[in-house]
Formats: structure tokens, sequence, C-alpha cells
């Protein structure tokens, strides 16, 4: 990666244009309601616009360059076929509020989809309107209140989340005018079923759960505490980030869920593009499904565009391949825990599903996983989460997906293993890491200090 | 069942793989789980496709969908898409790279999206503006949540009854589960005089639902001497030739980027803009790139002010949005930028120009009444005096999709560049035929 | 090691009271500052607010971490430290001379809760 300075205001010379569009006489009006003050646009020609952009693309990593060991974010291969489906113009094409006359295949997308989500989840039915994961469980949450609003039991306000849940779970219950009460994990990194006894009551409006959690073990209390939940009243909420290793495994629905979103741009091969856009489909049991019209959260009908390209994922897995999905995700990540567990603190040994989390390096030379992410960077892989989940402090979550090769798995081993190697020869030199990239660490304080959020 | 092409390891791969772990089996894998939830059953779906079997399938969904010439905006607008842009926005650079988390290998997210936060504040005159929302109606929703937030013990919203109708749904489902009161009114500043007492913020359409672009004129003092925001939902691609939000005084901007270039794509993916004034920085949902230096001193980007992010604050985080619309915003700084201002005033001429022929051939057929006396863009709404589904039917057997019915009994037209005189021409012969 | 400094109380929440008559000034505590880090915003109640003992009045952002501001008495908010809002690392550099609000307090016996310098320094390892 090679690096490069301008933005695209800086290339701006008056007179350019980088489109060309038909002629016309027509002056808009002047005054009052019509704009009077410069766009302050850019002005440049096609091809200033056509380098900039490219000369930008090449100093971003992308799972097409490269391996993303990165932990609850399964970042998987992109099958191309599916970028070309959803770009046919008779898909591209349509207006959202089309007669449905007019757009039958489109909708027979969204029946075949949610036929084959509720196969594979065990959920009855799906809404497609979330445009991703946090917005799914917010959804989730709209349909957790509107059952209990249905049955007259307003009282239920309160959410049970477990401490290592993503922050979303948190942040989402808060936008949904839930209050959340936190239960704690035991040492071994599942939820203390004891310590959630005592939590249960005619406030409860459910709990969320992650499943295999951001530790990336399996809760095997499950069934218990579906009972205890369901018992006091409760819903449970499953949150999909995690879904990869079960997939073609266990089914949500099976495990007593009433709720759940998916991550569409996780499970199902979407590309992330830089941050989104994602698909964020939400499933009910039959418990919830008179109210999975209710929350209307988005614009028409979601992210269409996504739903394709998940939906062509899904059709070339089938109910064959469906089946060796999670179970290769599951077995990349134990290969590297197991590889890597003499140079890194393995706080928890058993063996995990998708993802697992290191505590930082065995041996403490003052390296730490920021080092550790920063170096991997030199060696031409993507950082691993890290200082995630919280109950670990020096956390390298580690998540490698069923659509890495062994060796690209080997090859990042041994880059961890000489990082590990490094760390104890050099261990300023990896305070300083990264040195290859087209920039090295940024002054982050500065940047929140005194926000600079635009070019003037 | 053979090798699978996005599933790299073979026999001997696993083999290997379950020997370091120490495992017989894959299914060992899942000794944790209990035995009843493992799935034995054979999941319902389709039997595997190969790559052409699933391009012959969606070939054949595709079929039964049917291309109309489209003149209805109500939200998504058929403008006409650069060939650069898709170019562009589908280098997988771009297109397979995370949340540029790791911003040493991600100066190009990064970077676009500072081009994009500059340009959505030019665009709304205002200052500072975020990475992208899910939609304009969930930035529409979140707005509101913003006034709640930025205005102390006050719950209450005036809503215009004259923002489309898919925003107003979704500000109510969001303030619905918030205890946020919402009140949605034709007479916004009148209900705003007589006071609802709680008042946190206001929110109101720079273009409304019939096309008529709004006068906000002493609204926002008057909104202010309240204690409260006034918010505005805009098209930004008409913000290029229309009075600003900030020269409104609005406090917070939020609108849909899909005019900027996106396809129709049946409703998504799309891209919610949102700014605000300074004072209001830190009350912003999600993402936000700012400008800094690296060790050496190069100028480079970074996320930053994120302590008021869900993965740090959790419950107390601004808002929940985690994954946004990325990709989109690209889509639309690259539009942006091909465009430039000249592009854009053009643009928006070549629109008024069409919408202006077509409005004034339709009102000559007679089949029409006008309603609304103020001036209008790229769409309209008329009264019809005809039959509304023989005019619909008789356009749509011609292949246009035009003259949709909003909820007051008015039909709608949206005409943009990529329209032709002769469609025009064509759309008020059928009318005259009806 | 972190300095604590004489003569003030101290909540378990890290912040430091200096009373003053009824009014308690308000920081936090050097050992809290050294565990932020670099400190980037402070964010704080305005003057006439009314805060409540044991309730967040604010909170300390760093890059990477938030920290919520506890009130340790009840009261009005009489005074606020505006040079924060634009030099937050004042508190990095004497966590005891960047005072955060100054509150008229409601209640004085709320100060018999809080624990001073020595008490403090068990807490602050």
């Amino acid at each position: 990666m090679k690096y490069y300075d301008k933005l695209i205001f800086e290339l701006s010379k008056p007179g350019r244009i980088g489109f060309s569009l038909p002629e016309t006489k027509t002056q808009l009006p002047k005054g009052n309601i019509w704009r009077e003050t410069p766009t302050g646009l850019p002005e440049v020609s096609e091809v200033d616009v056509v380098r900039h952009y490219t000369n930008l693309s090449q100093m971003n990593f992308g799972v097409d360059t490269g391996f993303y060991p990165l932990g609850s974010c399964t970042m998987k291969y992109n099958p191309k076929i599916n970028e070309e489906i959803a770009n046919m113009p008779a898909f591209t094409g349509l207006h959202p509020l089309q007669p449905e006359s007019t757009t039958r295949g489109a909708l027979e997308i969204y029946v075949g989809m949610d036929k084959a989500l509720a196969a594979i989840t065990g959920m009855k039915h799906f809404t497609f309107l979330p445009c991703a994961g946090a917005h799914g469980e917010l959804t989730g949450l709209m349909l957790m209140r509107e059952y209990h609003m249905s049955r007259g039991d307003a009282a239920r306000t309160k959410v049970i989340v477990p401490d290592s849940a993503h922050g979303t779970n948190p942040a989402s219950a808060a936008v949904c005018g839930l209050e959340i009460v936190v239960v704690k994990s035991r040492e071994n990194g599942l939820v203390d079923v004891e310590a959630l006894k005592p939590l249960l009551g005619p406030d409860i409006a459910g709990i969320m759960m992650t499943n295999p959690n951001t530790l990336g073990l399996f809760e095997r209390d499950i069934k218990e505490i579906a009972k205890l939940v369901h018992d006091c009243g409760g819903l449970l909420y499953y949150d999909g980030a995690n879904m990869n290793p079960l997939l073609g495994m266990v089914r949500p629905g099976d495990m007593g869920f009433d709720i759940m979103h998916l991550n569409l741009h996780k499970t199902f091969s979407t590309p992330h593009g830089g941050g989104g856009p994602g698909a964020g489909p939400v499933g009910v049991s039959d418990k919830v499904l008179p109210f999975l019209h209710i929350p209307r959260v988005s614009g028409f009908h979601g992210n269409f565009g996504i739903i394709l390209r998940a939906y062509a994922y899904i059709l070339m897995l089938g109910r064959e391949h469906v089946k060796m999905a999670g179970k290769l995700a599951t077995l990349g990540a134990n290969y590297i825990k197991e590889s890597l567990k003499d140079c890194y603190k393995l706080p928890i040994p058993t063996v995990c599903k998708h993802e697992f989390v290191f505590d930082g390096l065995l041996e403490d030379n003052g390296v730490t996983t920021l080092d550790v992410a920063k170096r991997l960077l030199d060696y031409g892989f993507h950082a691993p989460t890290i200082y995630f989940p919280l109950l670990f402090h020096q956390a390298i979550m580690i998540e490698p997906t069923e659509t890495e090769s062994l060796e690209t798995l080997d090859a990042f081993i041994a880059v961890m293993r000489k990082i590990a190697e490094e760390a104890k020869a050099d261990p300023e030199m990896l305070h300083g890491a990264p040195h290859c990239t087209p920039i090295g660490r940024p002054d982050e304080t500065t940047a929140a200090r005194q926000p600079i959020l635009k070019y003037d | 069942m053979g090798a699978f092409s996005y599933f790299p390891q073979t026999e001997e791969d696993i083999r290997i793989m379950l020997e370091r772990i120490g495992v017989g089996s894959l299914d060992d894998l899942y000794a944790d789980v209990p035995a009843d939830f493992i799935y034995k059953g054979e999941y319902d779906l389709p039997s595997a496709m190969s790559e052409q079997q699933v391009r012959d399938f969606f070939e054949g969904l595709a079929a039964k969908n049917t291309r109309l010439k489209v003149f209805v905006g109500q939200g998504a607008y058929d403008h006409y898409v650069p060939s650069v842009i898709p170019y562009i926005t589908s280098r997988s650079e771009f297109l397979t790279a995370y949340t540029p988390y790791q911003c040493e290998i991600s100066q190009g997210t990064l970077r676009y999206i500072f081009e994009w936060q500059t340009m959505i504040c030019r665009l709304t005159g205002l200052d500072c503006a975020n990475a992208s929302m899910y939609d304009g109606p969930t930035a529409a929703a979140e707005a509101v949540r913003m006034c709640v937030a930025s205005t102390k013990k006050r719950n209450s919203v005036i809503v215009s009854a004259r923002l489309l109708p898919h925003v107003i749904e979704t500000i109510r489902t969001y303030a619905k589960y918030a205890g946020i009161n919402v009140v949605v009114t034709d007479k916004v500043a009148e209900e705003v005089a007589e006071g609802v007492l709680d008042l946190a913020g206001v929110i109101v359409p720079s273009i409304n639902r019939f096309g008529v672009i709004e006068s906000h004129l002493g609204l926002a003092d008057l909104v202010h001497e309240k204690g409260a925001l006034l918010v505005e939902y805009c098209d930004p691609s008409a913000l290029a030739v229309v009075k600003t939000p900030a020269e409104w005084g609005a406090d917070i901007a939020v609108g849909d980027g899909q005019s900027l270039g996106i396809p129709l794509c049946f409703g998504g993916p799309y891209v919610g803009f949102m700014a605000c004034k300074e004072a209001l920085m830190r009350k912003l949902p999600g993402r936000i790139v700012g400008q800094t230096t690296d060790a050496s001193g190069k100028r480079c980007y970074v996320l930053t002010l994120q302590a008021r992010e869900q993965h740090i604050r959790r419950e107390k985080a601004t808002s929940n949005i985690c994954s946004n619309e990325s990709l989109m915003a690209l889509w639309c700084t690259v539009y942006l930028s091909l465009m430039g201002p000249e592009g854009m005033r053009k643009l928006n001429a070549l629109c008024y120009e069409g919408a202006h022929y077509l409005h004034d051939a339709l009102l000559a057929t007679g089949q029409f009444e006008r309603v609304f006396d103020g001036e209008f863009l790229k769409e309209f709404c008329l009264k019809p005096k005809c039959n509304v589904q023989k005019l619909q039917q008789a356009l749509l057997d011609a292949g246009f999709f035009a003259g949709l019915q909003t909820e007051d009994g008015y039909v709608t037209f949206c005409v943009t560049e990529k329209h032709s005189r002769e469609e025009l021409d064509q759309i008020v012969e059928i009318v005259k035929s009806i | 090691m972190s300095k604590i400094a004489d003569g003030l109380l101290y909540s378990e929440s890290h912040e430091w009271v200096k009373v003053d008559g009824n009014v308690a000034i308000i920081g936090v505590s050097d050992f809290a500052q050294s565990e932020m880090g670099d400190i980037t915003y402070v964010e704080m109640p305005d003057v006439d607010d009314e805060v409540e003992a044991g309730s967040d009045f604010g909170a300390l952002e760093s890059v990477k971490t938030s920290s919520e501001l506890i009130a340790p008495v009840s009261g009005k908010v009489v005074a606020r430290n505006d040079e924060l809002e634009d030099k937050p690392e004042l508190i990095n550099e004497d966590a005891y001379a960047a005072w955060i609000i100054k509150v008229e307090m409601s209640d004085e016996s709320e100060l018999d809760a809080l624990l001073n310098a020595a008490a403090y320094a068990e807490i602050a390892k």
C-alpha cells in the first residue's frame, strides 16, 4: 500500500466537471426559497475522480486482499456471483412503491428468503426491514415489548444482558426504552445461572443472549436458562452476530429462543462495504408472530440488494453444503487456538466455537495487545478484534471463518508466533508498529480533543 | 457431496486440523452442545445450485418483474447513475473492507467518509455530519431522539404532517418505545406557538410530500424561543438549489442520500445523512471521522469521538447504531464529485424544466386541478378529475409508473433529468385518452 | 502510585470534594485520571441543574473509554469549570487543581458518607 495525500477538494479547479448532462437553457428562479450560496462541491474531471478514488482504494485492506481474523465480525469471502445478481437491472430498477403486479420476482425473493431462514434457524417467519444487526436488535426488542403490552403486562420494562454481551445489546435496549440488568459470567465464561435466578421477576421483559457467547463458548445451560426466563414470563432474544458456528448444526428456535436477528453481512457472506450496508432480518416464534408486522423501523422494504446477495449464497450452499459451514468455521478457530496457546495466554482452554479469546502474550515483556494487533498489519493480516470482550484486559478475539484455507491459517499462526518472538527480542519495535503501512499510529487524542470533522 | 468452492478444506486438511486439536471428528467439536439441540433433520432448503443454476434462477425471477419508466418519487428518485460510480464502488478494496477501526490500513474508507461529511456540511450549511445512517427515515427518527437527549426534561416533538408518510411512520415507531410524545400536524407554526409544553424538537420537510418547496421563514426563531430544536428533512440533490437548513436556522438536517445517484433497488440499500450545528456535535449518533496526524506528522484520518458510541458507552450511547451504509456514502461522494456545482445546478434545472412541462401539459388536458400554489422542483401533486385506477392502468400498460395516489387522493408525478420530452408527451397523450 | 491530596473527602467512585461553607467543590482523583489516560472531553451539567448523590452528573471521555462522574453530594450546581471545555487535559495535569463543578449542598450530612484521604488510599490502588 502506498500513501496518497489528496482530498477530492484539493484537486478542484473552477470550470471542470466530471459528468456530461444534456444542455438546458432553463434558469431556476431566484430569491426566497432558492439557494444563493455556493455549494462548495469540487470541480474535477472524470479522470480526476477515477484516479483519486482508485488511489484511495489502494490504501485499504479488504477480504479480497487478505485474511481478517476479526472476532465477532465473521469476515467471510464475498462471492462475486452475488454481486452480479444484485446488480441486475431488473432488480436495481425497481421503485419501492411500484404495483405488486410488476414486482413479483422481487416479492418471491422475500418469500424464498423467509422460508430459507426459517429452515436454518427454526423460527417461524422473518421481517426484513432492519438494515443492520443493531437495527435488528432494536426491532426484536420492540417485538418483545409488543408481546408484553398485548398481554397487559406493562410492568416488564427490564431486559437482562450478560456482561460479555456486544455493546449493541445494552444500547439497543436503551433506545427501545428498556432498563438494563447485567448478569455476570462465571469463571468458565458462561452465564451464571445462580446469579440469573434472583434477577427474574414480574418486571423482566426478557434476556438477550449471544450463543455461542463473545468468548466463543456455547452456553450449555441454555435449556435451563430458557425455562427460567419463560417461567418468569419473559422472552428470549438471540443475538445472531455469532450464528455462524451453528449454521447447519443448531437452530436457535430449537433452543427456546422467541426472537432473533441475523446479520446477513456476517453469516450469509454479503460484503461489509467498509461498515455497511448490511441487513438484520428478525425472526420470531409462533408466540411473537402476531406482532411481527408492527414496528415500521425503516423506509421501504429493508436492504433489498443485500437480501438478494444473501439469498444467492444460501441457494449455492443448499441443504448439502450448509451442514459443513458451521463445523468448518469451528474447526478453524480451534486449530488456531491450539496452535498458539503456548505463546498467548488462553484464559478459557475448553473447546470453542467459531471464535476464542486470548488475554495477551503469555510472557509479559510490556508488549500490549494493541502492539500485537498493529504488528500484524505489517505482515499483511488484518488485526483481530481487540480489547473486547471487556472481561479480559488484553483481549485478542480471533474468528477465522470457514472460507479460509489451512495454508492461510498456518501463515497467520506463523506470524503470530513470530510476533511473540519479536516481543521478547525487541519490544520497542512492537510499540512503534506498524512500520510498513501507508501511515503510522495516529494521534487519536488530538483528534478527539480538537475535532476536525470536515475540510475547510 | 463433493467439494464446494467457498470451503477450501480438503479431507486431508480436516484430518490435520482435528489431529492438532486432539479430537476425533468434526462432530466432537460440538460435544459441549446438548445432544437434543444438534439438528438431525434434513434442512428444508433447495439442493445446492451451481453458479450457473443460481444465475438462471435469478434471471427467472428478474423476468417476473416489469421494468417501468419511473415517474414517481415519494422518497425514491430515479436519477441517472454515472458509470464511474459502480466501477469505483465495486472495487473490492472498498466493497470487501470492514469498518475502518484499523486506521493504518483503512485510509481509503476513512478519507471518503471525511469527504462525504464535508459535502453533507456544504450542502446543508451546517457544521458537522456523521458517517451515515441506515436511510432517511431512520435518520429522522434518530434526529428526534437527539432533540430529546439535547434538551432537558423535554419529551415532545412536533412532526409536520407534510413529511413523507414512511418518514412519519418510522419516527412514530422509534418514539413509541422511547416514550417520546409525537404530535403530527399540518399547522406546525401554530402548534409550536400554542405550546406543546415540553417541546424538545420540531421536524419539517425542506420539500414536502406534495413536492412543494417550503418556506420556513421565522420558524427557527419561534422554535428556539420555546427552547426546542429545529430539524429539517431534505432531499440532498435539491439542496444544491434550494435554501439550506442552516439558512432557515435549523439545528439538525437529515435526509436520504438515495437521490444522489443511488439506484432505486426496490427501496434499499440507501443511505441516511445527518448534520448539525457544532454545539450538538457530541450528541450525534453513529460513526464520525476526524483528521489528525500520525507519528511522523503525515495527515491522516481516524474514527473519532468514539466515546459516544455503543461499543464504549453501551446503554448510555447516543444511539445503538453500529454498521451503517458506508459504501452508499461512497456512492454519493463519487456522484457529487462528478457532478460538481455546475452539474448539480444543471441537473436540477433539467428536473425543473421537465416537471413544469409535464405539470402544465397535464393541467391543460382538463383531467386535473391544481391544488398547491407553492413552487416545486421535480415532484408535484394534482387533484384528479378522472378515474385514477383507469389512469394508472393505462400508464402501466404503456410501461409507465406514474400518477401514484397519495393518501389525500391526489396523484403525484416526478420528473428527473433521465426523462425525455417524448416520454412526457406520451404520458400526456395517455392521460388525454382516458 | 497516584497522588492523594490531604484535607479532601473522597467517594468510592473516585471523585474528590472540597468543602467551602455549604458549597462542595467537586473533581476527580489523580487515580481516576491515571486510569483514564488522556482525557479528551469532560461532559458537565449546566449551572442551576440539580445533582443527586449517587447519580451521574456528567462523564469523562478518553479515546477508547468513558467513565461516568457520580455526584458525591446532592444540590444545585452553582459553577462549572468552563476551562475544561477546551482543555480537558488540565485534569491529567493536576487532578486536584482542575475542579469540575461547585454544588450548593442540600444535605450536608451526605458528607459523612465520604472517605478521608487515608481511607481512600486503601481503595485507590
